[in-house]
């Protein structure tokens, strides 16, 4: 409203003023925008670049027969110690990113230089579980959205970084916290909480874009009364886990939100939450407007190993079939029917020694021989899972499902703990088992068609890093050992890589400005853009 | 004895200090009930080095001597759990990006149970450090790859520090058994695992034979150092092969060629060396 007044304020040619206008009118997000994200592939307008969670650019400039030729375009040092996870957005050529301590900042995306820096005053006395991470920004209308590590939802002007709203989700001292990019959905921005290290109670909410007022809260262990409560034993319900801490999917047909949940706690040891501890290591199916259930899908009853189901959920259209893909942490490969949660097919994707049989629906079932002991028993996955938060990618080109693995086994020994508000709650130790090499990392191409691995490229050793298909025919991802690498999507043979100095803990995106494609991703403190020369 | 009586002083003169003297006083000093919840917080954070039971992992220290090089008092273990040891693998509570972090109470939970397990060492070493000494530099051939405080070899890890920072039991397994778990080499900040003393053998693109240790390695390239010592720095797609083992590249050292008294002489050198 005030760019329309300031136009005809100056009289600035007709021509002009309609460039201006709709530049102006281009730097307002609104949900259709998202909806049909796939119409302006020089954006990355959420986490995982669209609502359907493929993490796919369909950018083809830097491809197949140009990626060696790659070049480093700028890099942004975040001037924080710890581990940088965030994707970062870009909207009309500016870049905006969460990083460590509660950071976040805007960036001219064709230059990295800052345009605006905002960074939260964190109380001294958050125990966050995995590091001061914050793993990315949503986006709408004028503001940008973040989750705080002292669990607080922030609404920034995207302009300036000035704070518009500040609202307390829930009380951080008793282990809550937030790292997960929110979702923005229609008007609202929909995020889970982080803390199932501590025992909290995990939750969905959804906040009024505009106001911060919160629209509804799900709550992912049920209180009395409440379907699912029968699958806790006693009080264990109260300190039950089922955190929300990685970015959900949307679906407009359907207006569902898909959002998976993490471990029960205590994380590692059963033991007084006798039954399949609902809705921990789920995938929801909520009403976006309402926040209520449609279907849940529970990959793993009753964990003890701490195998959230945290991934990123993949909505997949194949054979008129509208699907779901998650490859889990439970090292199976899992597709779901998205419009009932009915499974379709879970097949091992990794080294698994959980599971030797599956239930009537063709769920895998844990072996009595899989839960921890004091003494300590060797199982495959170990606790970080055959695959973590990391996201993977779907490429609608090859068909195929990529996502960062590893094969390590842990022995996990009981170690009971009393539940204390805001201390570590896992009941358990885990140790790399006794094999000589105990880890293989590798890059994997799933067929989702057949659960089949069609190719994999090992790592030198198991990598934190997500991965990115483009239109170009490309795989990016990143390695432990701080390397960018550009894949060829059919074959999985290594193109290009540059090496970025520090090991990879985010995931790889694409955006162009001015006609330019770029690649970016974050490796030890900084962000990195790749580019043709 | 001179650091206590600066302690002492420093704080008789200065009240401030001394408030926080008192807060490095263990509040569970001897409590039966602390220890065993510093047990199971021993088991999650500390004994995936330290070992089960704090007897050290190989990786780690063992935590049972009562005589420890890095800190002479509770203080100083709190210290030192809460900040690291610069310039080792021991990190900063809270900072290896995997887990929670303590509080200062269950810290102090951890020592108490690490005090309950601590054993008195013998006054007298099993073996004769001097004769050790002289095998390791002599007929044992030690020293052909290993350094200790400045002399000897490059091939194998540094061991001036072994014997104060690794058990008994592990510095024998490495020995009578180094292929059983490799020594690890370099760390690098924020990668999940650290180089190890792999073996291999490359073949250049112009023929040549190149055997040794990897010092580093990612995806493309692969630092080695040569049996002779020279370090070679290769690209791994200009190389006709590239073989990597995890057979060490030291010697299974057996009875036959070092006796368990020999293995107890170089222990008690390697001990004197390390506590220093």
């Amino acid at each position: 409203m005030r760019e329309r007044r300031a136009c005809g304020r100056f009289a600035i040619g007709v021509f002009a003023c309609g460039l201006i206008a709709s530049t102006l009118a281009h730097a307002q997000v609104t949900f259709e925008r998202l909806v049909n994200s796939a119409k302006e592939p020089q954006n990355w307008m959420t986490y995982s670049g669209d609502y359907s969670g493929k993490r796919f650019s369909g950018l083809d400039q830097v491809n197949i027969t140009n990626a060696r030729t790659l070049v480093a375009k700028w890099v942004y040092q975040t001037g924080a110690t710890g581990k940088l996870e965030a994707t970062p957005l870009v909207v009309d050529g500016i870049l905006y990113a969460t990083a460590q301590d509660d950071r976040a900042f805007a960036l001219d995306a064709r230059t990295g230089r800052p345009i605006w820096m905002y960074q939260r005053q964190i109380p001294s006395d958050i125990r966050p579980c995995c590091g001061h991470v914050n793993r990315g920004l949503a986006i709408l209308g004028g503001k940008v959205f973040m989750g705080t590590l002292d669990a607080h939802v922030v609404a920034l002007d995207a302009k300036t970084g000035a704070v518009v709203w500040d609202v307390i989700a829930t009380d951080y001292r008793t282990g809550n916290s937030f790292t997960v990019a929110p979702l923005a959905v229609k008007g609202l921005i929909v995020i889970g909480i982080s803390g199932g290290e501590y025992g909290v109670r995990g939750f969905i909410d959804a906040y009024d874009a505009d106001t911060g007022e919160r629209k509804w809260r799900f709550y992912t262990v049920p209180g009395p009364g409440e379907p699912g409560h029968e699958t806790w034993e006693g009080d264990s319900w109260k300190v039950g886990g089922a955190p929300a801490w990685n970015t959900g999917t949307y679906d407009p047909v359907t207006n569902q939100i898909f959002w998976p949940t993490g471990n029960p706690a205590p994380s590692n040891r059963g033991e007084g939450r006798a039954g399949d501890n609902l809705y921990s290591n789920s995938l929801l199916a909520l009403n976006a407007d309402t926040g209520k259930m449609s279907w849940y899908f529970q990959f793993t009853k009753h964990d003890e190993h701490d195998w959230d189901a945290t991934q990123i959920p993949v909505m997949i259209d194949a054979g008129g079939r509208h699907l779901i893909a998650q490859a889990d942490r439970n090292g199976y490969f899992y597709v779901l029917d998205r419009s009932t949660g009915k499974l379709i097919s879970a097949n091992a994707y990794g080294k698994t020694t959980w599971s030797d049989t599956k239930d009537a629906e063709g769920r895998p079932v844990a072996n009595k021989e899989a839960s921890p002991t004091l003494e300590g028993r060797t199982v495959c996955p170990g606790a970080l899972g055959t695959t973590n938060w990391f996201s993977p990618t779907y490429d609608p080109q090859t068909a195929l499902f990529y996502v960062t693995a590893r094969d390590q086994c842990d022995i996990f020994s009981t170690a009971p703990q009393p539940y204390e508000a805001g201390h570590a709650y896992y009941g358990s130790a885990y140790f790399p088992s006794e094999e000589a090499k105990p880890y293989h990392g590798f890059l994997k191409a799933i067929d989702p068609a057949t659960g089949q691995v069609k190719w994999k490229f090992e790592h030198t050793s198991p990598t934190w890093s997500g991965v990115l298909s483009t239109a170009g025919g490309l795989v990016f991802s990143g390695d432990a050992e701080g390397n960018f690498i550009a894949f060829d999507a059919e074959a999985g043979k290594p193109l290009w890589h540059f090496q970025m100095g520090s090991a990879v803990y985010a995931a790889p995106m694409a955006f162009a400005v001015d006609g330019k494609e770029y690649v970016a991703i974050a490796a030890g403190s900084a962000l990195y853009a790749f580019g043709l020369p | 004895m001179f650091r206590r009586w600066c302690i002492a002083f420093v704080g008789f003169v200065f009240l401030g200090v001394a408030a926080n003297a008192a807060q490095g006083q263990n509040p569970f000093a001897g409590d039966a009930k602390a220890a065993k919840l510093g047990e199971y917080q021993f088991r999650i954070n500390c004994a995936m080095c330290h070992g089960l039971g704090a007897r050290g992992g190989g990786r780690g220290p063992d935590l049972t001597r009562a005589v420890k090089k890095h800190t002479h008092s509770d203080a100083d273990m709190f210290q030192v759990i809460t900040n690291g040891i610069a310039g080792t693998a021991m990190p900063a509570n809270g900072t290896n990006g995997q887990g929670v972090g303590m509080t200062d109470e269950e810290i102090w939970q951890i020592i108490t149970y690490i005090h309950s397990q601590e054993v008195k060492a013998p006054t007298q070493p099993l073996g004769n450090a001097a004769h050790g000494k002289t095998l390791f530099y002599g007929d044992a051939n030690c020293s052909l790859c290993h350094m200790v405080e400045g002399k000897g070899g490059r091939l194998g890890p540094e061991l001036t520090g072994v014997g104060g920072s690794r058990t008994r039991d592990a510095i024998i397994d490495s020995v009578r058994n180094p292929s059983r778990r490799l020594a690890w080499g370099l760390t690098e900040s924020m990668k999940e695992f650290p180089q190890e003393y792999e073996s291999v053998t490359v073949v250049t693109a112009d023929g040549k034979r190149i055997k040794g240790v990897t010092l580093n390695e990612d995806n493309f390239s692969v630092q080695i150092m040569d049996m002779n010592e020279q370090i070679h720095l290769l690209d791994k797609n200009k190389l006709l092969s590239f073989q990597k083992t995890r057979e060490s590249a030291m010697p299974k050292y057996g009875t036959d060629t070092l006796s368990d008294k020999e293995l107890e002489d170089i222990m008690a050198y390697l001990t004197s060396v390390g506590a220093k």
